[in-house]
C-alpha cells in the first residue's frame, strides 16, 4: 500500500491527538465522584499546595516540612494504604471514603477536619491524592463490606462482646479496660516502622474513623490499613460483630446506652466476671 | 496471480512434509535438550551482625515452646562463612511458566515465621497457618502488591491468598514485634533458598544464557550471567560483604 499525502496528514494528526490526550489522560483518569460532585486533580493540586503540602509533602509521601514534628506521621499517599475505608483490607478505598476521612479528620492525630473547604475543594483534593500512587491506574476500589442492621443492645450482647474482646485478644494492644495500654501497645509500628499507639477508648466520643456504631463496626472489620490494626472480617460473623460493638461502647468515657445497661448489670453481677487478660475474660 | 501463488505454496508444503517424514523415519530428529544445572555456595566476607536471643516474655505461650532462647534470623551464618536465607533465582533468560497449582505453606508457630524466608511464584496459592494457641496478625508490608493486615486467632482456618507481582515482601506481626519474615515472590520456577551451609541448586534448566540473582534481606542483591550448555552443570559462588550494623 502506498501512503498518500492525505493519509500521512491524517496519521500525523491522530498522533498529535494521541500525544496531547495521552499527556493529560493520567490526570483525567484521576477524577473523583462524590455524590453529584466531580473532583478534578489539577484543581486539587492547587488546593493541596495550599492546605496539605506542609505535612504530606510535595511528593505526597508524608515527608512535608512539618512531618518531623508530627506523631503519628502524616499519611504517605504513594503507598495507597488508607486507614478509613468501607472496603476490605488490601483494597483501595472508595472516593467517598477519602472524602469522608478528609472531612472528618483523624482524632488523636494532627489531621484536622477539613469541613471548612467546599465540597468541590475536597472532591478535587481526593482526585489529586489518587495521582500519587500508580495503583489507582491499575486497580479499582474494593467492594464496600455489607453491614447488617444493628440488633437491640442487650446485656447478653454486651457480655458476648466482652468474651470476644478477650478471645480475639483485643486487650493485648488496647488494654483490659480499653485504655490503649495492653502488653503489646508500646511496640506497635505502622507500615513505615514508625511507632504508633493503639486507640484509647476513653479518648472521647470520636473513633479513628467516625462516631457511630456502624463506623465502629467498619473499623475492626476492614482494619486500618497501614497501621497496626488488622482486619477481623475473616474471623467475626456479622451478628457477633455487633456484640463486640456493644461491648466497646461500654469502654468509653461518655454516656452511651450500652454503658447504661452495663453499669446496671454490673451493680449486681460484678463478682461473676473474671478480669480481662491472659487467663481471664470469662464469666 | 492468486491461483499461481497457491500452487507454489502447496509445492513447498509437500516438499517440507517429505523432508520431515524422511528425518523422522531415519531417526535424525534432534533429541530434546538435556536439562542443565547451576549450583554453588553463598558466603560472606567482613563482620556480620551477631544473632541475638529473642525475648518472648510478652507471650508466655511462646516462651514455653522454646526450651532454649530462639535467635534472630535476619543474618544466619554457618561454618566456613556461609550465609543462610539467601534467595538464589533466575531473574532473566527463563521461559515464562504457569505457577504451580498446589499451595505453599507459611506457618506461625512458637511466635516465629516458618520458614523465615518463603520463596514462591507469582500467583501461586499461599496458605498461611496459625499453629499457636493465641492470636497473630499477619501484616505483609507489600509495596508493589497490595498491603493488607489480617488477624488470625487461635484455631482460625488458614488464610488463602496469592501475590500477583514479583516482590520481596517483608511480613510482620504487630502483636509480637520480633516476628519478622519475608515472602520472595518470583516469576521463575527456578529458585533456591540457602540453608545454613549456604548451598543452592537451580536444576532443570534448558540450555541458554541466564541471569542468576542472589538476594539477602540485609546485604542486598548480586547478579551473575551464566551460560548453560546442553545438560551442563555450572558451579558459581556469591560472596556478600557483611556489615555489623
Amino acid at each position: 500500500m502506498k501512503l498518500t499525502l492525505p493519509m500521512m496528514a491524517l496519521a500525523s494528526g491522530m498522533g498529535a491527538v494521541l500525544f496531547v490526550f495521552g499527556a493529560v489522560t493520567p490526570a483525567r483518569a484521576q477524577e473523583s465522584h462524590i455524590g453529584g460532585v466531580t473532583g478534578h486533580a489539577p484543581a486539587g493540586k492547587e488546593a493541596y499546595r495550599r492546605f496539605c503540602v506542609g505535612c504530606h509533602g510535595p511528593a505526597g509521601d508524608g515527608n512535608g516540612e512539618n512531618a518531623m514534628w508530627i506523631d503519628p506521621k502524616p499519611r504517605d499517599f504513594t503507598l495507597a494504604a488508607f486507614k478509613c475505608r468501607s472496603t476490605p483490607t488490601g483494597t483501595l478505598p472508595t472516593d467517598e471514603d477519602l472524602f469522608n476521612s478528609m472531612t472528618r479528620g483523624f482524632v488523636t492525630t494532627n489531621m484536622p477536619p477539613w469541613r471548612p473547604l467546599t465540597q468541590q475543594n475536597r472532591a478535587d483534593l481526593v482526585a489529586y491524592i489518587k495521582t500519587f500512587s500508580p495503583r489507582w491506574r491499575t486497580a479499582r476500589p474494593g467492594t464496600p463490606i455489607t453491614i447488617p442492621a444493628e440488633p437491640a443492645v442487650t446485656i447478653a450482647s454486651i457480655l458476648h462482646g466482652r468474651e470476644m474482646f478477650q478471645n480475639l485478644e483485643c486487650w493485648k494492644c488496647h488494654g483490659a479496660a480499653g485504655h490503649g495500654d495492653g502488653p503489646s501497645s508500646h511496640t506497635l509500628t505502622d507500615n513505615k516502622e514508625n511507632p504508633v499507639r493503639p486507640y484509647n477508648f476513653e479518648t472521647g466520643s470520636r473513633f479513628m474513623c467516625g462516631v457511630t456504631n456502624r463506623d465502629l463496626y467498619r473499623i475492626f472489620m476492614t482494619g486500618l490499613d497501614g497501621s497496626a490494626m488488622p482486619s477481623f472480617a475473616d474471623q467475626i460473623k456479622p451478628a457477633d460483630a455487633w456484640d463486640l460493638v456493644h461491648f466497646l461502647r461500654t469502654l468509653q468515657s461518655i454516656q452511651t446506652p450500652e454503658a447504661a445497661i452495663w453499669k446496671t448489670w454490673l451493680a449486681t453481677h460484678a463478682g461473676e466476671l473474671k478480669p480481662i487478660g491472659p487467663e481471664g475474660g470469662q464469666r | 496471480m492468486r491461483r499461481s501463488n497457491r500452487f507454489w505454496w502447496s509445492g513447498v508444503a509437500v516438499l517440507a512434509g517429505l523432508l520431515l517424514g524422511k528425518a523422522a523415519m531415519t531417526g535424525r530428529a534432534a533429541p530434546p535438550p538435556a536439562a542443565g544445572r547451576i549450583s554453588g555456595t553463598v558466603t560472606y566476607t567482613g563482620t556480620p551482625p551477631k544473632m541475638r536471643p529473642i525475648d518472648m516474655s510478652k507471650e508466655p505461650n511462646c516462651v514455653t515452646q522454646h526450651p532454649t532462647p530462639v535467635m534472630t534470623e535476619n543474618v544466619v551464618t554457618g561454618a566456613g562463612s556461609t550465609l543462610r536465607w539467601v534467595v538464589v533465582y533466575i531473574s532473566a533468560g527463563d521461559q515464562p511458566t504457569s505457577p504451580p497449582t498446589e499451595a505453599t505453606r507459611y506457618n506461625q508457630k512458637g511466635c516465629l515465621y516458618i520458614p523465615h524466608v518463603l520463596a514462591l511464584q507469582v500467583n501461586q496459592p499461599l496458605d498461611i497457618y496459625n499453629e499457636d494457641p493465641h492470636s497473630h496478625n499477619i501484616h505483609p508490608l507489600a509495596r508493589v502488591n497490595p498491603e493488607w493486615n489480617k488477624s488470625q486467632p487461635k484455631g482460625a482456618p488458614p488464610i488463602h491468598t496469592k501475590w500477583e507481582e514479583p516482590e520481596f515482601i517483608p511480613v510482620k506481626c504487630n502483636v509480637h514485634p520480633w516476628m519478622h519474615g519475608y515472602f520472595a515472590v518470583l516469576r521463575t520456577p527456578h529458585y533456591s533458598v540457602t540453608g545454613e551451609d549456604g548451598t543452592f541448586s537451580l536444576a532443570g534448566l534448558p540450555p541458554g544464557k541466564y541471569t542468576v540473582t542472589a538476594w539477602h534481606e540485609q546485604f542486598g542483591a548480586q547478579r551473575q550471567e551464566v551460560t548453560v550448555g546442553d545438560g551442563q552443570s555450572k558451579t558459581i559462588s556469591f560472596v556478600f560483604t557483611a556489615r555489623p550494623y
